[in-house]
């Protein structure tokens, strides 16, 4: 069956279970499929989801003046469902997916605080973006909430937020951020500890919260782009591409074929890089310097390539609505390429020398386990995902272009621990190589962009990203004038984040930072 | 531990030497600042960085400056973990108003005397994200700053001239900061 057949089959079953579901065309979305349910199956479409076999991708609301439209993206084999309801804005109730989806837990909460849509039947009835700068009666995404909003002269701290609690003899409590030690992200941890063991890890994120969906509203189409790549810096890339794809979708744009492969060359680049200055991250967790020093020198090395070529270290604002930038210059193609072979001997190299010493596998295997079934449960994205058992990448296994002339090699792993995600990621680094060579060899001739034209009022967009965290998804329905209505990305992150709180456990404290490096979700990416 | 050796010292010392980018060279004022650091912080200064809401890529390229290349430990600056510790606090991002008290007690727990640098575009100006219900915009809104780095983000280099030109000024500002 064709990945799209199984959905459409999907939405079948849904309608012989006894769900009014309705099929709606949205060219925007294609090649996934909306349809409409009514807000009373909401619970159900859950049921039936889960029961045949779907991911829960993500959960997002718009105000939609008398109603609040909220939406599900399914995911099963490749082929992408979006599901669409409707509640009342004077009594916006909808059923959880939790049972379902214990993914769909900060979603929903998200949704809530932003939205005010109150989803009955979710246990967890905390705030999670909102602290204090705005009050429970408000939400930031009604159109009648002014970006500006109402601050206070003053934001206090959000020190009510009820932590769960582990009683008993020796069991104390080690409350870690919102200010970290290192040069990283703000958030807190809430770690629950009997002697060096970890009993429970509890986050409590939201810090960075900067309202992105909100000042993404009236935006032109290049002003979206720049917002996307600062969604979170490290995925400038990803998410640039992500939102171009959905507002070039949504305006029917065709780019130039160069374009498509110059924006896959800075993402297998980007790739690259953050594997690379993480692997040396982590080395540095486990305080061996000398790893760390020489993946950090690699690093920089490659970024500096990237600087010459396309005029930013990051690659930042390079993607805009319709194409690229930057041309890439003729020289750099079989610059690129020796870079590429070189960096594969050096890190070849130090792996032969790090993968000698018992005092690295001492500490990286059997730390920090995700079994394969709270991944599964999770969705967890990325190489978090495909450490503990995952089999999914958008590139292969819902190829946009270039990807479908390309052939993407996807590591699986199983035992889920520090190590298997550190392996996932060199193997990750080593494909990433191939896909670049295969880009410079294959790079079309011709334009490099397209005049961007607007789309009509009310036409909406998605866009599906393998980023180097894993699976971006990217939302995007225009208003008059060529100017954004709604702006949803979703990052990996969010997939990832609750990962941690479970693999942390009945690990020793001092090794948290190896594990959180280890998955390192995206505060900003997450906080939006 | 042979082949770690080997390689450390096959590969030899990749840490530059300052390019030109303003006169005088910044070798020069590295040199200079090197003492300075030295008089003033006994040989050391210590950085706490703090990211008030950035996006996360000002904290990239803060942490390249401790890569072999930029090795900024050279000048006797190092990043610590503690507020309490610090000289100078390094701010990045818009500061969300969820970051907002926390990087007010930031502050308020540095010892003075105290310099403040605030970090790329937002840090600035609150840059794409500018000032919303979620953003205060710049940090100069939320705690006094002594000095600006632009660029989004500001790439290693511009954050090591900067650094240093901040305690230069500061020096010349109040010759008699002493420690
Ligand atoms: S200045 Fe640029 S890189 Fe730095 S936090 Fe702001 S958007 Fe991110």
């Amino acid at each position: 069956m064709r990945p799209q057949g199984q959905l459409a089959a999907f939405s079948r079953h849904l309608t012989d279970v006894g769900l009014y579901v309705e099929a709606q065309a949205s060219p925007g979305l294609a090649p996934t499929q909306l349809i409409l349910v009514q807000a009373v199956d909401w619970s159900r479409l859950g049921i039936a989801a889960r029961a045949w076999g779907c991911r829960w991708v993500a959960g997002w609301g718009e105000d939609m003046g008398e109603t609040i439209r909220v939406n599900t993206c399914f995911e099963k084999a490749g082929a992408y469902l979006v599901a669409r309801t409707a509640v009342p804005r004077a009594k916006p109730v909808l059923w959880s997916h939790i049972d379902s989806y214990p993914g769909a837990d900060r979603p929903e909460r998200h949704i809530r605080d932003m939205l005010g849509v109150v989803f009955s039947g979710h246990p967890d009835k905390r705030r999670w973006t909102r602290h204090q700068a705005w009050k429970d009666s408000e939400f930031p995404l009604r159109r009648d909430f002014p970006a500006a909003g109402r601050p206070q002269a003053q934001t206090p701290a959000d020190h009510q937020y009820n932590f769960l609690l582990a009683q008993g003899s020796g069991v104390y409590e080690i409350p870690v951020g919102p200010v970290h030690a290192g040069i990283i992200e703000p958030g807190h941890f809430r770690f629950q500890a009997v002697g060096e063991t970890v009993l429970r890890l509890e986050e409590r994120l939201g810090y960075t919260h900067k309202g992105i969906e909100k000042i993404a509203e009236g935006r032109d189409a290049d002003g979206l782009a720049r917002l996307a790549g600062r969604v979170s810096g490290d995925s400038t890339v990803a998410h640039a591409w992500a939102a171009c794809m959905a507002m070039e979708k949504a305006a029917g744009l065709e780019v130039p074929p160069r374009a498509i492969w110059l924006r896959a060359l800075m993402c297998e680049r980007e790739r690259v890089a953050n594997h690379v200055g993480d692997i040396g991250a982590m080395l540095n967790d486990i305080a061996f310097a000398f790893g760390f020093y020489q993946f950090a020198r690699l690093r920089e090395e490659w970024q500096r390539v990237s600087r010459a070529a396309f005029g930013h270290r990051f690659m930042m604002d390079c993607i805009v609505p319709g194409g690229v930038a930057v041309n890439l210059d003729q020289h750099f193609i079989a610059a690129m390429r020796d870079e590429a072979r070189t960096l594969r001997k050096q890190i070849g190299k130090l792996m032969a020398i790090i993968n000698d010493l018992p005092s690295v596998a001492d500490r990286v295997r059997g730390t920090g386990i995700l079994k394969p079934e709270y991944a599964q449960a999770l969705g967890c994205m990325g190489y978090v995902g495909r450490a503990s058992g995952m089999n999914f990448d958008v590139r292969r296994d819902a190829p946009y272009s270039p990807y479908d002339k390309l052939t993407v090699k996807v590591p699986q792993h199983h035992y889920g621990d520090v190590n298997a995600r550190a392996r996932t990621r060199l193997e990750e680094i080593t494909a990433s190589f191939d896909l670049i060579e295969g880009l410079l060899v294959g790079l079309p001739a011709g334009p490099i962009r397209v005049t961007w034209k607007p789309p009509v009022a009310g036409t909406e967009g998605l866009g599906l990203i393998e980023g180097w965290r894993g699976e971006i998804l990217s939302f995007v329905r225009f208003d008059a004038d060529g100017r954004i209505a709604r702006f949803f990305p979703r990052d990996p992150s969010w997939t990832t984040w609750p990962a941690l709180e479970l693999l942390i456990h009945d690990n020793i404290v001092p090794d948290f930072p190896v594990c959180n490096k280890s998955v390192n979700g995206s505060y900003s990416g997450h906080d939006l | 531990m042979l082949r770690i050796l080997g390689k450390i010292q096959r590969l030899g010392i990749v840490t530059e030497p300052l390019p030109k980018l303003h006169e005088p060279a910044l070798t020069e004022i590295g040199e200079q600042l090197k003492a300075l650091i030295g008089e003033q912080f006994s040989g050391s200064l210590a950085i706490r960085e703090v990211d008030a809401g950035s996006c996360n890529g000002c904290e990239l390229e803060i942490q390249a400056l401790n890569n072999p290349y930029y090795s900024i430990e050279r000048f006797g600056v190092h990043f610590v973990a503690s507020p309490r510790h610090a000289d100078m606090l390094l701010v990045t991002g818009p500061v969300s108003r969820h970051m907002e008290e926390a990087l007010r007690r930031t502050y308020a727990a540095t010892p003075d005397p105290k310099l403040v640098i605030a970090v790329g575009a937002c840090g600035a100006n609150g840059g794409e994200f500018g000032a919303s219900y979620a953003s205060c915009g710049a940090v100069a809104n939320v705690i006094p700053v002594d000095a600006i780095i632009r660029g989004c983000p500001p790439t290693p280099l511009d954050l090591l001239r900067s650094i240093l030109e901040a305690i230069g000024k500061r020096s010349t500002a109040n010759p008699s900061n002493k420690r």
